[in-house]
């Protein structure tokens, strides 16, 4: 009846292992890291001209965390139509997964291409230096943008918004709805996800200020960037806490789970669900008024952004020097900050009054 | 097929004991509802039971056709990238065609599914090739196909037909609908399992394929049967995704085969097939995921959750060894009184 379970049985098991470790490569959409530890400038030897020209015909690459990835794929976007106003000729490539390594091979290519400049959304922060600096020993600018790579290893990184304004103003949009009391959880996305709990560190230092006195954070919860698991969590801390008055989903599988579990439940109205999400995702809850109001930051200017300080550091107008000023196309005049960074600005709120005007 | 040949007595007892195997798993399940009601009394609440039923529809309906694979002595590892793909690919259709109803909905991810199964039995039964291997290829291939179709797009709930949501959020007398798809075809598939000679034929198959094909089991068909009604399981699974979601990208459900076998083997069917009931493998399916809410109700740390399941699955599999031991010395007893 029985001829071998045992070695069956132990195959399986070891499938399931494999697959599991390719499962948990599938990364979350975003994870920008504030870097705050002091850093050497790289390579600033060479001065900048603020009023050359940028260079026609440049050729720029994008490298996405995964070619994949809904998010990635409008800044990309936004990126290459950004490089055909300023006549050059940009492409996406990338990894199908988001592991550590898998970008190595696309850098080495896009060196042989001779590439003008290329950025990249890292997948991790270590794992792409080397070829990144074999690129730049090559002349090839080197600008991340979403997430970053460690930064002795690129000129420039383009910040979608500091984590601190995230963290803040998510408690601050949250404590507006339910007038400043309450209890009030956080769903996030994995456990280490570094850039989620950056801003979690942010929110519960602005709760320790007066005007957050009545409001107390019952709890952090992880979904997984799941939908089925943010979804259980949900319903989960609703169960758990009966007297949760607000959620702050601070990524955009999180947000949507909880818009719709509430709005498919008896908690609607009664729960305010905020968080980082994007306009297409939550139109539906919006609309059908589970969610108020919640932000993010403009993807397709990221891109825009990320593909014009790329074009300007090949022209010769930054360096990449802390304080360099630089123009963006039509999102106007950037300053470079500390560590080679380049911030695009506040999180942008995103209600039923203007929600229409944007389609990513 | 020990079970089934053996005299009428014989089966009662072999019954008897896999039933027993059931009724621990709704054992478990009870003192777990239990404990959590009595830390939280909302668990229990029109609300919570309605939670419960419908975290563990979809993934009860995958378990039903995954354990006719399993019974087979097979597996079909592609099932979570064809729920991926059948939620995205029917997604794009309902969005760029309105008009459209759940009716179409369902059948178009029925039919995407059976195309999957065909692939899998084709390759399984006719090919030769170890179930293992043909159905983790083409888990890439199908996730592959997915990811080339969807190409960085997302779907998302605004623009489906209100049917379609509504047919993931509403109810009627105030049972949802999903649950209830899912209870319609377990019993189906269950009645069909038990009831049919040929659904006899699938448990002869996985006691011993050569001993069934020795015994005029049309083993190659059985055994495609069961990938098509695997894959085509998988589609219905893929729209009822979509419709909860309503939300999709191209990695939905990856790494759901996993869940789906721990679900089977935890209720009861056995891995090495020709045991179990379908019945069985979706109630492990209700007991997982009720697991995962119970966890969260109780607060406890969400690290603990999945290697709560995995002792879970351990706890499974050694029952499953000791029961089994145990079913064969009885039935060597009883042939020799017997005579046999």
């Amino acid at each position: 009846m029985f001829t071998s379970p045992r070695r069956f049985t132990s195959v399986v098991a070891m499938v399931g292992l494999v697959s599991l470790g390719l499962a948990a490569c599938g990364g979350t959409t975003k994870e920008s890291t504030s870097s705050q530890a002091p850093a050497a400038p790289a390579q600033t030897s060479a001065t900048a001209d603020p009023n050359a020209p940028i260079k026609e015909g440049l050729k720029v690459a994008f490298l996405p965390k995964q070619i994949n990835n809904p998010y990635l794929t409008i800044l990309d976007k936004a990126g290459i139509d950004a490089a055909a106003e300023y006549k050059g000729t940009a492409k996406e490539v990338g990894p199908s997964d988001a592991s550590a390594s898998s970008q190595v091979s696309y850098i080495n290519t896009l060196i042989q291409q001779q590439q003008d400049a290329i950025l990249i959304s890292a997948n991790d922060a270590n794992a792409v230096c080397g070829p990144l600096n074999q690129a730049r020993a090559k002349g090839i600018k080197v600008v991340s943008y979403d997430s970053d790579a460690s930064k002795d290893c690129r000129d420039l990184f383009i910040n979608q918004a500091s984590s601190e304004d995230v963290g803040r103003s998510e408690v601050k949009m949250l404590a507006d709805m339910i007038d400043h009391k309450g209890e009030i959880a956080v769903l996030s996305a994995t456990a280490n996800a570094t850039n989620q709990n950056t801003w979690i560190e942010f929110m519960k230092d602005e709760l320790t200020k007066p005007e957050y006195k009545d409001m107390k954070l019952v709890k952090v919860a992880y979904g997984d960037d799941d939908d089925q698991k943010s979804f259980q969590e949900t319903q989960g801390l609703l169960q758990a806490y009966p007297n949760l008055k607000g959620i702050i989903a601070p990524t955009t599988v999180g947000i949507a789970a909880a818009a719709r579990y509430v709005s498919g439940s008896k908690y609607k109205g009664k729960i305010v669900v905020t968080g980082l999400g994007t306009p297409n995702q939550m139109r539906e809850f919006v609309k059908n008024g589970t969610v108020e109001k919640f932000a993010l930051w403009n993807p397709k200017d990221l891109g825009y952004l990320a593909s014009y300080a790329a074009a300007s550091l090949v022209s010769g107008r930054i360096t990449g020097a802390e304080g360099e000023k630089f123009t963006a196309g039509k999102l106007g005049e950037f300053t470079i900050g500390k560590d080679a960074e380049v911030i695009l600005g506040p999180p942008f709120t995103f209600d039923a009054n203007n929600i229409d005007d944007f389609d990513f | 097929m020990t079970a089934v040949t053996a005299g009428r007595s014989t089966r009662g007892i072999v019954d008897l004991v896999f039933r027993a195997r059931e009724l621990s798993i709704v054992l478990a399940l009870a003192v777990l509802v239990a404990v959590t009601a009595a830390a939280n009394g909302n668990f229990l609440s029109a609300q919570g039971l309605k939670d419960i039923f419908l975290n563990a529809a979809i993934l009860a309906l995958l378990a039903v056709g995954q354990s006719f694979v399993v019974i087979t002595r097979n597996i079909d590892l592609s099932v979570g990238s064809v729920v991926g793909l059948v939620a995205f690919t029917v997604g794009d259709v309902l969005a760029a065609n309105q008009g459209l109803g759940v009716g179409v909905a369902i059948v178009l991810g029925i039919v995407i599914g059976c195309v999957c199964g065909l692939v899998n039995g084709l390759l399984v039964s006719f090919g030769k090739v170890p179930a293992l291997v043909v159905t983790l290829g083409t888990l890439y291939v199908i996730q592959g196909l997915d990811h080339a179709i969807a190409h960085g797009r997302q779907i998302n709930a605004v623009d489906l037909p209100r049917s379609v949501l509504s047919l993931g959020n509403g109810s009627v007398l105030g049972i949802p609908y999903l649950p209830l798809i899912t209870v319609v075809v377990m019993l189906a598939v269950g009645y069909y399992l038990r009831s049919y000679a040929s659904g006899r034929d699938f448990y002869a198959i996985g006691s011993s394929p050569e001993a069934a094909g020795l015994a005029g089991v049309p083993v190659r068909r059985r055994v495609m049967a069961a990938y098509l009604l695997s894959g085509a399981l998988a589609g219905l699974g893929g729209v009822l995704w979509l419709a909860r979601f309503g939300t999709v990208v191209a990695d939905d459900a990856h790494g759901w085969e996993l869940q789906v076998v721990s679900a089977v083997v935890v209720g009861g069917v056995a891995i090495t097939g020709g045991v179990g009931t379908v019945y069985g493998a979706a109630l492990g399916a209700l007991l997982l995921t009720t697991i995962t809410s119970a966890l969260v109700v109780l607060k406890v740390n969400p690290f603990w959750q999945q290697a709560i399941t995995g002792a879970l699955l351990l706890l499974a599999i050694s029952v499953d060894r000791v029961l089994a031991l145990r079913v064969a010395r009885i039935l060597r007893r009883r042939n020799a009184r017997h005579g046999s």
